[in-house]
């Protein structure tokens, strides 16, 4: 089982990102054993578009189960549901209390895009 | 010859100063609306379109029979507009800017090009005048590909008279760029009067001859004709701020139509025109 979650640093002890395809890091987590790798997004968040593609990709070849993040846009979206990444949005806080939020079930699956997608 | 009429500003009088001079000017002319983002002046010209052309963009399509998920075509799109992601391909047509890049590196040619609709070109005409407009499909984020559409249709054996769309960025300067003339239609107020400047900027960096129209001349100050003095602008025309001109426009009748009085004043501005580009 593998929960990545959009991260402003690269501990458990950092905030989490709002953003998903900006994000600095994305820290994949094992929620039973909490070990955890970071995944660094930094190559995207210069991107003049498709960012959120690209995140998408990311996190779909670390064959994550679940993001959490704060806000998903429309083309992310599309590319974590075609590989079966169950999206958690509106989420903020710490890396870890997020985390144990999603152990004891307080976090909402997100049904849809949350946010337009954006042109610069 | 063509005139291409443009404004910094937005509402000040382009659609109705194009109208009325290609009305004015009778069958000789052809009316381009390059403002297709929001084209207006058929509601004045009231043309019979006989032509519309759908225009596309080429994006690729992708045969997941033939495709192994490889990912070249997400390794060289340089847009992020195609993507493989899991058992299957993703393009996202609206990031694509149609290069052909995953159709030439896909080593199994799973990838053809399909025609993605983004806009109509229509040709028309009223009383011996040609009318052309572009209409950009809703949502999509580039116009100046349509306005060059719109201005292939230009003939070089007739005067070509151009609708702008406002502004002073890549639309409006495709609009501008191949023209003999640029009338910058203006109105006496603060606002007026900055995008006047921009739009005299951009006309100067282009080289093009240019003068103004001010519309709602008798509003506002003085500022913009103090202006045209120091920047040697020639003002060709006035149209003051009247009812009967308002509501014509609120109609969408022409104004020489209305107030057939104003027709010699048209024709009079063609003629100031035609002098400064031979001059």
């Amino acid at each position: 089982m593998k929960v990545a979650i959009t991260s402003t640093g690269k501990e458990l002890s950092s905030n989490l990102d709002p953003r998903f395809g900006r994000a600095p890091y994305f820290i994949i987590v094992d929620p039973e054993t909490m070990a955890f790798e970071v995944v660094e997004n930094a190559q995207n968040i210069n991107l003049p578009q498709g960012a959120g593609i690209q995140a998408g990709k990311t996190i779909a070849d670390h064959d994550v189960d679940v993001l959490i993040t704060g806000h998903c846009g429309p083309k992310a979206f599309k590319v974590l549901q075609n590989a079966g990444v169950k999206i958690l949005t509106g989420v903020g806080g710490k890396v870890a209390d997020a985390i144990e939020q999603y152990k004891k079930g307080e976090l909402d699956l997100a049904g849809e895009a949350d946010v337009e997608g954006h042109w610069v | 010859m063509i005139i291409s009429i443009a404004s910094g500003k937005g509402g000040t009088g382009k659609t109705t100063v194009a109208t009325n001079l290609a009305v004015s000017l009778g069958s000789e002319v052809q009316l381009l609306d390059c403002d297709v983002e929001e084209p207006n002046a058929h509601l004045f010209i009231h043309p019979v379109f006989d032509l519309t052309e759908t225009v596309t963009t080429p994006v690729p399509e992708v045969d997941m029979d033939k495709c192994t998920l490889c990912g070249k075509c997400g390794d060289i799109c340089q847009f992020k507009a195609i993507v493989v992601v899991g058992e299957t391909v993703l393009p996202f047509e609206e990031l694509c800017h149609s290069c052909g890049g995953c159709m030439a590196v896909c080593p199994e040619d799973a990838i053809t090009e399909k025609g993605r609709e983004w806009g109509i070109i229509q040709k028309g005409h009223r009383n011996g005048i040609e009318f052309i407009h572009g209409k950009l499909r809703v949502g999509e984020a580039m116009s100046p590909p349509l306005i060059k559409k719109v201005l292939s249709y230009t003939d070089p054996a007739r005067l070509t008279i151009v609708d702008a769309p406002p502004g002073t960025s890549c639309p409006v300067i495709e609009s501008m760029k191949n023209a003999d003339f640029v009338l910058l239609v203006t109105e006496p107020t603060p606002f007026g009067l900055h995008d006047l400047k921009l739009a005299v900027g951009a006309v100067n960096i282009l080289d093009i001859p240019c003068g103004l129209v001010i519309n709602r001349s008798d509003l506002g100050d003085e500022k913009v004709k103090e202006y045209a003095d120091q920047e040697n602008l020639p003002i060709l025309m006035e149209i003051p701020f009247d009812r009967q001109i308002a509501e014509a426009y609120s109609r969408g009748d022409m104004v020489v139509d209305v107030m057939p009085q104003w027709k010699e004043k048209f024709l009079e501005l063609y003629e100031k025109i035609k002098a400064l580009v031979e001059h």
